[in-house]
């Protein structure tokens, strides 16, 4: 008995499943569509890329949630189209790739910043 | 062996195999795989494709926050060198200088850096929508930071988060007081 409460508390203190810091679940169209929600992760995309070209040349608004990205647009070459493109990243016809996230997942940015009340990001 | 040194031994044994669990929890816990984060569909046949967090940033520079990496030294140590722009015509600018603000608050004083900042984004993504550019000017609230707004646009979000205060309060207001003139 003793040893099962020991394996609860453990339980309990045990950190929940957590999204990398600065991933944004996008699902603005997708779900309704009958695809996956698009993940976003952040840390992947400065590695290669720093802020400025995403958020300045290619016009994404630096708040999770602004952005009415149209998949036909990024064909078009516009927003996530000015890379995924078969040239400098995988092209828009790789669905799986980016719309990889759990069916029915909150739109918005998560990950953990442990201060994530009261905002809103 | 009498009974006291065999429940020592075991003790000691007990608490090894604790250390060598906290060590392994600890190497495994700093990012999450993919496939286990709670956001990524586990049955997509695509996820093997995609990088894993630790892959990526293991090799860089730690932090105790956020991403766990220190992302700006690894962008001035070199251990990553993320492209500035993408057309060709786009003019890259990045600016030096400090600026002390809120001073002489129950907190050290915030240095705002020019140079990490403008090395990732560009002038037009604060200015003039989220600060004027003039210092002085800027009415700044820990509160509306908190709440996502000015900093905390980013900082909370995807730059480090808002329970580092000391990196921004990082100057003691006492350095900033002129020092008394000398005695007559």
């Amino acid at each position: 008995m003793k040893h099962i409460a020991l394996l609860l508390a453990l339980a309990a203190v045990a950190p929940a499943p957590m999204a990398e810091y600065g991933d944004v679940v996008i699902d603005k169209r997708s779900s309704a569509a009958g695809v996956r929600p698009v993940i976003f992760p952040h840390w992947f995309h400065r590695i290669r890329f720093r802020c400025k070209v995403c958020h300045h040349e290619l016009g994404f608004k630096m708040r999770a949630g602004a952005n009415d990205v149209l998949m036909s647009e990024i064909v078009e070459g516009k927003f996530c189209g000015m890379c995924h493109n078969d040239r400098v990243a995988w092209g828009g016809d790789r669905c799986d790739l980016c719309h990889s996230g759990k069916p029915g997942l909150k739109p918005g940015i998560v990950g953990g910043a442990q201060t994530s009340g009261p905002g809103r990001w | 062996m009498d009974r006291r040194s065999r429940i020592r031994g075991v003790r000691c044994l007990a608490a090894a195999a604790c250390l060598l669990a906290g060590l392994a929890w600890a190497a495994t816990s700093l990012w999450q795989r993919l496939e286990q984060d709670g956001i990524h569909d586990p049955k997509n046949p695509a996820i093997a494709l995609l990088q894993q967090p630790a892959e990526a940033l293991a090799p860089l520079p730690r932090d105790t926050a956020g991403n766990m990496v220190r992302w700006v030294a690894a962008l001035e140590s070199g251990a990553i060198n993320p492209r500035t722009n993408i057309l060709p015509e786009t003019e890259v600018r990045v600016r030096d200088d400090d600026i002390i603000v809120a001073k002489y608050g129950s907190l050290p004083a915030v240095k705002f850096p020019h140079r990490p900042h403008t090395l990732w984004l560009d002038c037009s993504n604060c200015h003039e929508h989220l600060f004027k550019s003039k210092a002085g000017a800027n009415r700044l609230s820990m509160m509306a930071i908190l709440n996502g707004e000015q900093c905390g646009v980013c900082h909370g979000a995807v730059a480090f988060p808002l329970t580092e205060c000391n990196r921004c309060h990082s100057v003691p207001n006492a350095s900033l007081l002129r020092a008394a003139p000398p005695p007559r």
